[in-house]
Parts: structure tokens; C-alpha cells; sequence
């Protein structure tokens, strides 16, 4: 299964699904992340985590733990 | 005819909604970058065209989901029958995911005006936007401004006054979401709610929001309504084709929210990166983030604690006690005021307020520094870096925020936490925050430091700084793996625009701080100075004492000062400073100037300490006044914040037992080598 946290830097997926629950779930949500969203990659922070990703033209950071809960489509 | 109204602002953190607030209401409130700052309930009042209007200030949500204290508030409010209409400010730059929050709003019915905020910004870009085809989708008004340039605003007022409306429909979501809201709203009519706002209610419980549930059970939502509209939410589930109904209402809005944004957003062809993408490529660099951070920090501290901070102080501390103090004593002697009255108001009360006030250079500089990391966007990228060795010890790059704000004040920095939606993690982070040596126990360190290291005092001050971090993590450490053992929530955080910070937020912030201090020093300080003066100068039988020892301070100083000797320091006076330090910290220093007869000249202070403590009482004394329990201002806001006494007391003995320790621990083992 191919997650947020496969992608390297410059690279971009498109959301699949979400496998997070309650509050953090409803927040991914809310800040955009839904089906068929393109998500890149843009940078891992000096200590390796978290991530800061671009979508809907704004930037979000968020952890690696946190990125394996969004689940990409497996071509592209 | 006049007429009046109340309405509520509404946006995204980081929309620009606290300058435009401040901007409408010409109210002196902290504009900030980061995340939640605006948590308490403002509100400024306007007179336009005869209409009045009362603007409440709500905080910055993402959306009405009911999770984060901010949306809590935010839901609470726009769901009362306080308010007459919403003004909903929009950051195009970033419209896609502002429009979310729109869209909840537009479904609340409510008389509403969209302001579509940082358009300079967007022009820059080469963005168009056509605002009619936008308000045409949206079915509310839509007026383009600059809150920070103050550009169409007499339109935004004109608007707010005479042209707000309720949205002319509700809008027709894909996937038969838009049906299935109707139908559930048409259900939920018999209930007494808002009319206008079923459509809201009526999503929220599609998507099976709890609260809202919860909510119903009170209503006594009858079970044949319930079956109803689980069945309308099955029905849209399967419609969508999505396995999940909490994805169906997001995607619907979003989709929606795409179709508007390709109807009224016309983005240039070639996508330059914007000012903020090129300036984190530097500043979240792999390996540069870390040094360009780390001179930040160094250059904050510097400016504050160093040659331009004491400078400042200095000369403040010249002008209290070398031309002010001498000038008071000499026009009351001249009006021949009695010897204990000059007493009083030169050393009791200008003695304990000056040696305060030479310290408030120091507080406006460090929260210029502060205000302006907040303002431009960089304190949430301080989170980013910092949140893995943050997380090591419970905490999350959330809490770096507010821990840093600790070097200031404790208060402020309590209430920053606020922007924490985990409760565990904001109330580590508040039990913690007051390890951060604050600005008030500055002038504490300077003056023992001072006195007995000589030339060594800025490596014993530092000393302490580093203590009370490494104090921290262990109290850290201890709390995660005693109260708090649940872990760290989740870290989402955006990384808002860079923009440029408003000179007159800054100034308005640093002035916000400074007031806060003077009034401290002009009001609590004052009378602390004045009632210890009064106790050091009577005797429990009211009668003028003879000796600081008889006095009722004495006294009292005497009963309690066997506690401290194991820490080795068993002076009356020391314990009396450490008492009255609880009003404020910087009071230790102005009862000991009191209590040893200095009446604010340092230099003699300086001497008299330097023949009551050996160096190792001395350091063993800072390291107590490091980290026993705050301030009362700081304790009253833990409280508040944390909800209860028993949190409040709980932390204060959490520290000051660990204080305790830790100063008879550096006393003893010191003792063994000295």
C-alpha cells in the first residue's frame, strides 16, 4: 500500500483514502485532504521528521506517522 | 434611524481576519501568524451610516468540526441567537481551502458577507479573480480587499451595513449530497432549532459529527426522525460510492469548491514559486534550517540580554534612582513631610517600583522579537523543526511556541497553549512553561550573579537558563511517564504565507506588553513595595521597630526561614523576598534592596549580599528562585486555563518540591567539595 510517507521530495500522488480516525481523520479532512487531491511532497524537516507537503495551493506539516495514514493511488 | 446589529468575523487562521478586525474596529488587539491567536472573545463596535454594529472577533477555525477549543467557541457562537450576521473573511491566496469553512457558513442561513482578503497579494501572483461569478456561485455578496492596506473598505462597511443577505440558495453539492441535505433538514423542521440553519444541522449529522448527535439526544430527537435520516445518510453513502460517509460531505464541499474556484480563478499560465516557497527553500533547508534557527534564537537573546538590553535598562535605572528619587526626597523635605513618610514613598515605594522598571526595556525587546517571528509566519516553521526533539520528551513542535514565550512572561506563554488541541499536550506544556527561566527572575540572577561571581555572572546566568531547560525535560519525562501517559496527539499544522509584519501591529503588541508590565509594576508592585515597607518598619504592637529583626517582617521571615537552611540559606530575608517574589518575581529583588537598607542603589545591595551568602548559597538560591511555582499572574492563568484549582495547587507544589530538591541537591553535593 502506497502512503503520503513513500513520496520524496518533488514527488506527487493522489489520494486514495484515509485510514486515520476520529479528530485526526475529521482534521485531514478539513485542511483539503480528500479523495483524488494531489498531494507533493516538499520537504522532511532537519531531524527527518515531520513532513511538509503542498496541496490546494498551501503548504501543511505534518508527521511520518501521521502521512502513512493517507493512503495514494498505487499508479502514477 | 439607526438601527443595531451584531456580527460575528469568521476565517481561517492566518486569513488576515485580526488586522482586519483591528483595521474596522480601530482595536488595539495583537495581530499574530501563528495558529489560534486571537482566543478570547473580542469585540469592537461601529457606526456606520447610522447603523450601528457590534463585531465579535471569533477565533480562527478551519471548520466547524467541533474538536479544537477554537471551533468549539467558534460553533457555540454561530449556532446562539446572538448574532445577526457573519463576516467571513477569505484569504484569496490560499481560496480553496478557505472556501471550506464558507460553505459551512453559507449553510448556517444566516444574513452574510464574504471579504475577500489579501487581494494585493493575489495580483502579484497574476491571479484574477472575477468576484461577481464568485458571489454569483456562493449566493452571498463578495467584496475584494486589503485589510492590511486598508483598500476598499468603505465598500466592506457599506456592505456590512445595508447589503448583507442570507444566502440565496443552498448549494447544489454533487454525488446527491445537496438532496440528502435538504431531506434531512426538511426532518429535522419540527425541532426547535434555528430554521435557517437546518441545512447545517442537517450535515452535521449526516456526516455523523457526535457532538451534534449528542446534542439531539437532548432535543429528544424522536426515533423515527433518527431511522429517517441514518437512511439519508446510507442512501448519499452509497450514491457517492464512497465506503466512508465522513468522506462524502468533505469531498462533496471540496469538488464543489473546485468548480467555483475554476469559474471565477484565473491563475497564470506558468507557475512562478511564490516569495514564500523560494524563502523555505533556505529556511527549512535540510541542513541550513537548523543554523539559520539557532542565530534567530542567538540574536533575539542577544539583543535582549546583552549590550543593547542593559544599556537600556541601565539607563532607566539611572533615571529612577539618580535624578527622579533625589528630586521627590528633595521637594518633600522642602515641604517639611515627615521623616517616615519620605521613608516610605522614596525607599518603600520608588525603591521596589524603580528597580522593576529598569527592567522593562528588556520585556519590549524581547516581545518586539517574539511579535515579529509570530507576524511573519516563522514561529509555525519553529514547530516544524523543533517538533522531533519536542516529541522526546511528551511534548509536541506545538509546545515549542510557548515554551519560548516562557523566557518572557509565563502568563502569555500559558495562554499560547491554547492553540493545542490535545489536552494532554497542552497542559504538559503549561506545567512545564514556568521551567522556562522567565523575564522577571532576570534582575534576581543579575543582582546575586552580580554580587558574588564578579566576572563570572553571565556564565552563572546562563547556567541557570540551561538548568531550567534541563529541569524541564526531566519534569517531562516524569509527568509522561506518570499523568500523562496517553502520548502525543497528532501535529498538523499549516505553514502560513510569510507576510510582512504590520509596524503597527508591532508597535501596538509591544506597547500591549509594555502597559501590561508598567501596570504590574504601577498597581501590584507598588503596593507590595508599600506594605513590605510598612511590615519592615512596624512591629506586630504597631509601633515604629527599631530593628528590621523585630519587625512584623522579621518575624514572620524568622518562623519560616529554618526551611531553607538545608538549601543554605536560613536568612529571614531571604525568605521573606522568596514570599513576596510569589506576587511577582522581580520583587525579590526590591524587598532585598528594602529589607537590607539599600532603598534601590544596587551597588550598596551588591555589597551587603556579597557578605550574607558564601557563592554556593548564592547559586543554590537563584536555582530555588528559578524554579519554585510561578508568579501569581502566572498562576492565576494556570488555573484558568487548566481549569481548576487542583491543576493549579498540583502544579505548584509539582514545582516547588522540585525546586526544593533540586537547590539542596546543588547546596549539599557543593557543600562535599567546597
Amino acid at each position: 500500500m502506497k502512503t503520503l510517507n513513500n513520496l520524496k521530495p518533488g514527488q506527487s500522488g493522489v489520494v486514495e483514502s484515509i485510514t486515520a480516525e476520529g479528530a485526526l481523520k475529521r482534521h485531514f479532512l478539513d485542511m483539503g485532504i480528500t479523495k483524488g487531491v494531489v498531494i507533493t511532497m516538499e520537504r522532511i524537516a532537519p531531524f527527518g521528521d515531520p513532513v511538509a507537503v503542498r496541496l490546494r495551493g498551501y503548504s501543511l506539516s505534518l508527521r511520518r506517522a501521521e502521512a502513512k495514514k493517507i493512503v495514494l493511488e498505487e499508479h502514477a | 434611524m439607526s438601527s443595531k446589529k451584531t456580527i460575528a468575523i469568521i476565517g481561517n487562521p492566518n486569513s488576515g481576519k485580526t488586522t482586519l478586525f483591528n483595521r474596522l474596529t480601530g482595536s488595539n488587539q495583537h495581530v499574530g501568524n501563528w495558529p489560534g491567536v486571537t482566543v478570547d472573545r473580542k469585540t469592537g463596535h461601529i457606526c456606520h451610516d447610522g447603523v450601528g454594529i457590534d463585531i465579535v472577533d471569533l477565533p480562527g477555525i478551519y471548520s466547524l468540526s467541533p474538536y479544537t477549543q477554537e471551533e468549539i467557541i467558534a460553533r457555540e457562537f454561530v449556532l446562539s441567537d446572538e448574532l445577526d450576521g457573519i463576516l467571513n473573511i477569505v484569504d484569496a491566496a490560499n481560496i480553496e481551502r478557505n472556501l471550506y469553512l464558507t460553505l459551512q457558513l453559507i449553510a448556517l442561513g444566516l444574513p452574510m458577507v464574504v471579504a475577500l482578503g489579501f487581494m494585493d497579494d493575489v495580483r502579484a501572483q497574476g491571479i484574477e479573480i472575477d468576484c461577481d461569478a464568485l458571489s454569483e456561485r456562493l449566493g452571498v455578496p463578495v467584496v475584494p480587499i486589503s485589510a492590511k492596506k486598508g483598500e476598499n473598505m468603505h465598500n466592506l462597511l457599506d456592505g456590512l451595513a445595508h447589503h448583507m443577505r442570507a444566502p440565496d440558495k443552498q448549494p447544489p453539492y454533487l454525488h446527491g449530497v445537496g438532496a440528502a441535505i435538504r431531506r434531512a433538514a426538511e426532518q429535522l423542521s419540527p425541532l426547535p432549532l434555528r430554521q435557517c440553519s437546518l441545512p447545517f444541522y442537517a450535515a452535521k449529522l449526516l456526516e455523523g459529527d457526535s457532538v451534534m448527535w449528542k446534542q439531539m439526544d437532548k432535543l429528544n430527537m424522536p426515533q423515527k426522525m433518527r431511522d429517517e435520516i441514518n437512511s439519508i445518510a446510507a442512501g448519499m453513502q452509497s450514491h457517492a460510492n464512497l465506503t466512508d460517509k465522513e468522506m462524502v460531505l468533505a469531498d462533496a464541499l471540496y469538488d464543489y469548491i473546485e468548480e467555483v474556484v475554476r469559474a471565477a480563478y484565473k491563475r497564470p499560465k506558468v507557475h512562478k514559486a511564490t516569495l514564500t516557497e523560494r524563502i523555505d527553500k533556505i529556511v527549512l533547508h535540510r541542513v541550513w534550517a537548523l543554523p539559520i534557527f539557532a542565530f534567530f534564537m542567538f540574536l533575539m537573546f542577544w539583543c535582549t540580554f546583552g549590550p543593547i538590553g542593559s544599556f537600556l535598562g541601565n539607563g532607566m535605572e539611572y533615571l529612577i534612582q539618580s535624578i527622579i528619587s533625589p528630586a521627590i526626597r528633595g521637594g518633600l523635605t522642602a515641604a517639611h513631610t515627615q521623616d517616615w513618610l519620605i521613608g516610605l514613598i522614596c525607599d518603600g515605594a520608588i525603591g521596589g517600583v524603580g528597580g522593576v522598571l529598569s527592567f522593562l526595556p528588556q520585556i519590549v525587546i524581547l516581545f518586539f522579537f517574539l511579535s515579529v517571528l509570530e507576524d511573519t509566519g516563522y514561529l509555525a516553521r519553529v514547530a516544524f523543526i523543533m517538533d522531533t526533539l519536542l516529541r522526546r520528551i511528551g511534548l509536541s513542535g506545538k509546545s515549542f511556541v510557548p515554551m519560548l514565550m516562557g523566557f518572557g512572561c509565563t502568563t502569555p506563554a500559558v495562554m499560547a497553549a491554547r492553540t493545542m488541541e490535545n489536552d494532554a499536550d497542552r497542559r504538559m506544556t503549561i506545567m512545564l512553561t514556568p521551567f522556562m527561566s522567565c523575564g522577571a527572575k532576570l534582575p534576581v540572577y543579575a543582582l546575586v550573579a552580580g554580587a558574588l561571581f564578579g566576572a563570572h555572572q553571565g556564565l552563572v546566568v546562563i547556567s541557570l537558563y540551561v538548568l531550567g531547560i534541563l529541569m524541564g525535560i526531566l519534569a517531562g519525562f516524569i509527568l509522561k511517564k506518570t499523568i500523562f501517559k496517553e502520548g502525543s496527539s497528532g501535529f498538523v499544522l499549516e505553514l502560513p504565507t510569510y507576510r510582512m509584519p504590520s509596524f503597527k501591529g508591532t508597535v501596538l503588541n509591544m506597547w500591549q506588553k509594555a502597559k501590561d508590565f508598567i501596570t504590574r509594576a504601577g498597581t501590584l508592585i507598588f503596593l507590595m513595595s508599600v506594605v513590605i515597607w510598612l511590615l519592615q518598619n512596624f512591629t506586630l504592637d504597631f509601633s515604629v521597630a527599631t530593628s528590621a529583626e523585630n519587625s512584623i517582617l522579621g518575624v514572620i521571615g524568622t518562623f519560616i526561614a529554618p526551611i531553607f537552611q538545608p538549601l543554605g540559606f536560613g536568612q529571614w530575608q531571604e525568605s521573606v523576598s522568596l514570599l513576596t517574589g510569589l506576587v511577582a518575581k522581580e520583587a525579590v529583588v526590591s524587598t532585598m534592596s528594602v529589607l537590607y537598607g539599600a532603598g534601590g542603589d544596587s551597588a550598596m545591595l551588591s555589597g551587603m549580599l556579597g557578605t550574607v551568602f558564601t557563592p554556593l548559597a548564592g547559586y543554590s538560591f537563584l536555582v530555588f528562585t528559578l524554579l519554585y511555582m510561578p508568579c501569581m499572574s502566572a498562576f492565576a492563568t494556570i488555573k484558568r486555563e487548566m481549569g481548576g484549582w487542583r491543576w493549579a495547587f498540583g502544579a505548584a507544589a509539582f514545582q516547588t518540591v522540585l525546586a526544593y530538591l533540586a537547590a539542596m541537591v546543588i547546596y549539599q553535593v557543593g557543600s562535599l567539595f567546597l
